[in-house]
């Protein structure tokens, strides 16, 4: 298995994930690249709508490599992320095979050989011949147990079959994790990646994010929606807009035929960047105060 | 003579040297601070730092960032760390060097010494330069001015043990900061009037007002890193590091904690109960304790021809424990109260029933004002109007508790836990320590959350013993985690 490196160099980072679309901060164009040349995982960590897994699916298309996604949700468990051996068709080769009267251990080998096995997302992304990228998306909902699973994969790109024995990878696959904190995740998995935390993006980059995003809207919108969208996120919420609410908030804006956005229609169309309705009252509250 | 290919060699082994030296401080100071950084986390920034180009300190940064500090809470103890003791490694120069070269004349930092002396011509010139480095977003003449305005106006002396912030706010004070802002805001301002005929609407000006606030922090920023760089040419990076070394926000005292720690605090605490609330929910999920589901072991079995090959549990759903929580309002222990109080209605979904009461020498419930979502006001309304003074508005734990007992003493069952918090300095007052017994017959618990250190507990006024003997638990809760640790043993233990 040898690493095969996806960027020539920083700037190539930039450029290629900008050309997706994708809008990257200074801090995730370096950690890619040091994840790329020193072939780690990167731990993703960041609130809910900030572009975790948008990154991974820019960085699966600024290489033309294949993403493969692993959801994590819980009860998650070793036959959902790592592999399964079908016993169904397992049953029914046993019962072909009785027919025919053959020795058990034949039998035996001939039931848990690759045929039989139903690889899921892991080894999925390790027995591919050619390199993938991996998304581990909403690792920190799995139990602390099941993060155990992972561990093999992220560190040593293998898999261990108690029947086949130990599966390498062929090719090194760029592996991403997302986390939205909702609890610590272990030493282990954290020693083994590189930390990524993204934030909410400064106003520069959520203009350009907005333009790239909603191709039609003006550069005087796109101002304006991120400046008024850091406004409100300076505002104590429950749940602060994130950069996919901004982005649909301009795209309303849009197609309501806003030009320029004021605080009255600022205000109507508040309940599309948040979904509480105290934060909706809050913020109403806020946008007709000066500072 | 030795050929100059390999004095080239020599000198940049020596740098690597150098360099893995400073890291290897750099992670020393990290752990110091309590940032857990392990071998293999310090090896891999080894190597990163090999990949990425040394001339851009972004890069720098962002590889032993991603490689050492792997929770966001520990950013900003990183970031102090770096700056300290890569403030004159890659790239930057510490005055003179290329970055000036561009600029215009009057902006070249003058030679040491004469910045001082210079007039009161040189101020304003300064002020008018910032001014329009604000309004033009002009990054680089902003580092140039913030190195300028350091120069004029700190004051800086090698060898003062004073810290960072001192001279900060004498550089801040010396260019008027807050007059210059309203300044520009007035200028914006008649732009809108320029461009539109009309005065700003609110929103346009609570817009601006921002814009200019985020600029002026920029240049805050700049002047902060000028002085630190400033500070480490005078005392080195070691000495300097320690003297800025930080508690991590969780481990920070509620009794000592600064204006600015109490607002982190109070930001931190909402996620902190969130992820409490979850780590509870899947280990209560997980206890494999339960009856044999038959109906849904039997509906499984069916995929695989009738052989159950996997039992399926019913799971008891928990019962919720039902809290008092009696707090001691009075000055010196209002902000732990606070805490607490926040931290168990951020919880309240894991409790059948909360209740909230406050006292000093008198007691009065305050669970209605927690009707609504926002903890500010509610806490705001608690001061206005709970009635929690009866003779001098000093702490009496006796006479609060005996007031508590007759009102509502009766609504105390067997499903009730009483948390009360306070130091349990009771002024000499009598302890009334039997009706906390009392209490204790009826309730399932009693526990006491003491914000003192351990070592301070029956000194002076305090009583903690008396009271203690009837609690079923007296805890020492001085920081967020140890008041995190309270709650979940109290959720666990039920």
């Amino acid at each position: 298995m040898d690493i095969d490196p996806i960027w020539e160099d920083v700037t190539a980072v930039a450029h290629r994930l900008r050309a997706t679309g994708y809008v990257p901060s200074d801090h995730i164009v370096n950690v890619a690249f040091l994840a790329d040349r020193l072939g780690k995982p990167v731990l993703c960590e960041g609130p809910a709508g900030v572009g975790k897994t948008e990154l991974a699916k820019a960085i699966a298309e600024a290489s033309g490599r294949r993403l493969i996604r692993l959801q994590c949700y819980e009860g998650l468990d070793e036959a959902k992320a790592l592999y399964e051996w079908n016993y169904k068709k397992q049953l029914l080769r046993i019962q072909a095979d009785q027919a025919e009267a053959h020795d058990w251990y034949e039998i035996e080998d001939s039931i848990f050989s690759e045929p039989f096995l139903l690889t899921r997302p892991l080894l999925e992304a390790i027995r591919s011949p050619e390199p993938v990228v991996l998304l581990v998306d909403e690792v920190d909902r799995v139990e602390i147990e099941t993060e155990a699973l992972l561990l093999e994969v992220l560190s040593d790109f293998q898999v261990s079959i108690p029947e086949l024995g130990t599966i390498q990878a062929k090719s090194r696959p760029t592996v991403l994790l997302t986390s939205n904190n909702t609890r610590e995740l272990s030493e282990a998995l954290k020693r083994r990646c590189l930390y990524l935390f993204v934030d909410y993006p400064d106003i520069e980059r959520e203009q350009e994010i907005i333009r790239s995003r909603v191709p039609d809207a003006t550069e005087h919108l796109a101002d304006q929606v991120s400046r008024i969208v850091r406004s409100i996120r300076s505002i104590d919420l429950k749940k602060p807009p994130s950069i996919s609410e901004a982005i649909d908030w301009a795209r309303t804006l849009m197609l309501l035929g806003v030009r320029d956005v004021d605080a009255d229609t600022a205000k109507a169309t508040l309940n599309v960047l948040l979904k509480y309705q105290t934060d909706i009252e809050k913020a109403t509250k806020e946008l007709d105060t000066s500072a | 003579m030795t050929g100059a290919g390999i004095d080239a060699r020599a000198a940049s082994e020596t740098l690597a040297e150098g360099l893995s030296r400073t890291m290897l401080l750099f992670i020393e100071e990290l752990r110091t601070v309590g940032v857990p950084v392990s071998v293999a986390e310090a090896l891999d920034a080894l190597r990163a730092v090999q990949i990425v180009d040394l001339e851009d300190r972004n890069a720098f940064k962002a590889a032993l960032g991603a490689t050492l500090v792997k929770n966001v809470s520990h950013w900003a103890a990183f970031e102090t760390a770096f700056d300290v003791f890569f403030s004159l490694a890659p790239g930057e120069s510490v005055g003179g060097g290329e970055p000036e070269q561009d600029l215009p004349p009057e902006l070249r930092i003058p030679p040491a010494g004469q910045g001082a002396a210079g007039g009161g011509g040189d101020v304003e010139d300064l002020v008018e330069s910032l001014l329009r480095a604000l309004q033009d977003y002009d990054d680089a003449r902003l580092r140039a001015l913030a190195r300028m305005a350091v120069s004029e106006f700190a004051g800086m002396e090698p060898g003062r043990p004073v810290g960072g912030t001192y001279y900060l706010y004498r550089t801040l004070r010396g260019v008027e900061l807050e007059a210059l802002l309203e300044r520009i805001l007035q200028h914006a301002r008649d732009g809108v009037v320029d461009r539109t005929g009309a005065s700003p609407t609110p929103l346009e000006e609570r817009l601006l007002r921002e814009e200019i606030e985020a600029r002026m922090e920029r240049f805050k920023d700049e002047v902060k890193a000028e002085i630190r760089r400033r500070l480490v040419d005078d005392r080195g990076a070691e000495a300097l590091a320690k003297t800025l070394r930080k508690p991590l926000l969780e481990e920070v005292d509620f009794m000592h904690a600064t204006s600015v720690e109490m607002r982190e605090l109070r930001r931190a605490v909402a996620p902190l109960a969130r992820r409490l609330a979850a780590r509870l929910a899947r280990r209560r999920r997980h206890r494999r304790r339960g009856r044999l589901d038959v109906r849904r072991t039997m509906r499984e079995s069916l995929s695989s021809g009738g052989v159950p090959l996997e039992p399926r549990f019913k799971h008891p759903n928990p019962t919720k424990p039902e809290i008092m929580l009696l707090c001691d309002i009075s000055g010196s222990v209002a902000s732990f109260a606070r805490f607490t109080l926040q931290f168990v209605y951020a919880m309240s979904m894991q409790f059948s029933k909360v209740r909230a009461f406050v006292f000093i020498d008198d007691i009065d419930e305050v669970t209605e004002y927690f009707d609504t979502d926002d903890l500010g006001k509610a806490l705001l309304d608690i001061n206005q109007h709970a009635k929690v003074v009866w003779i001098d508005g000093h702490s009496d734990y006796g006479h609060a508790l005996v007031r508590f007992n007759e009102s509502w003493g009766r609504d105390v069952s067997a499903k009730t836990s009483i948390l009360v918090t306070g130091d349990a300095r009771n002024n000499y007052h009598a302890s009334e320590a039997e009706v906390l017994a009392d209490l204790g017959r009826t309730a399932r618990h009693v526990y006491w959350l003491n914000p003192e250190p351990l070592s301070y507990w029956d000194t002076g006024d305090s009583v903690m013993s008396e009271y203690g003997a009837h609690c079923d638990g007296v805890h020492e809760v001085r920081n967020l985690r140890q008041l995190e640790e309270f709650i979940e043993t109290l959720l666990e233990a039920h």
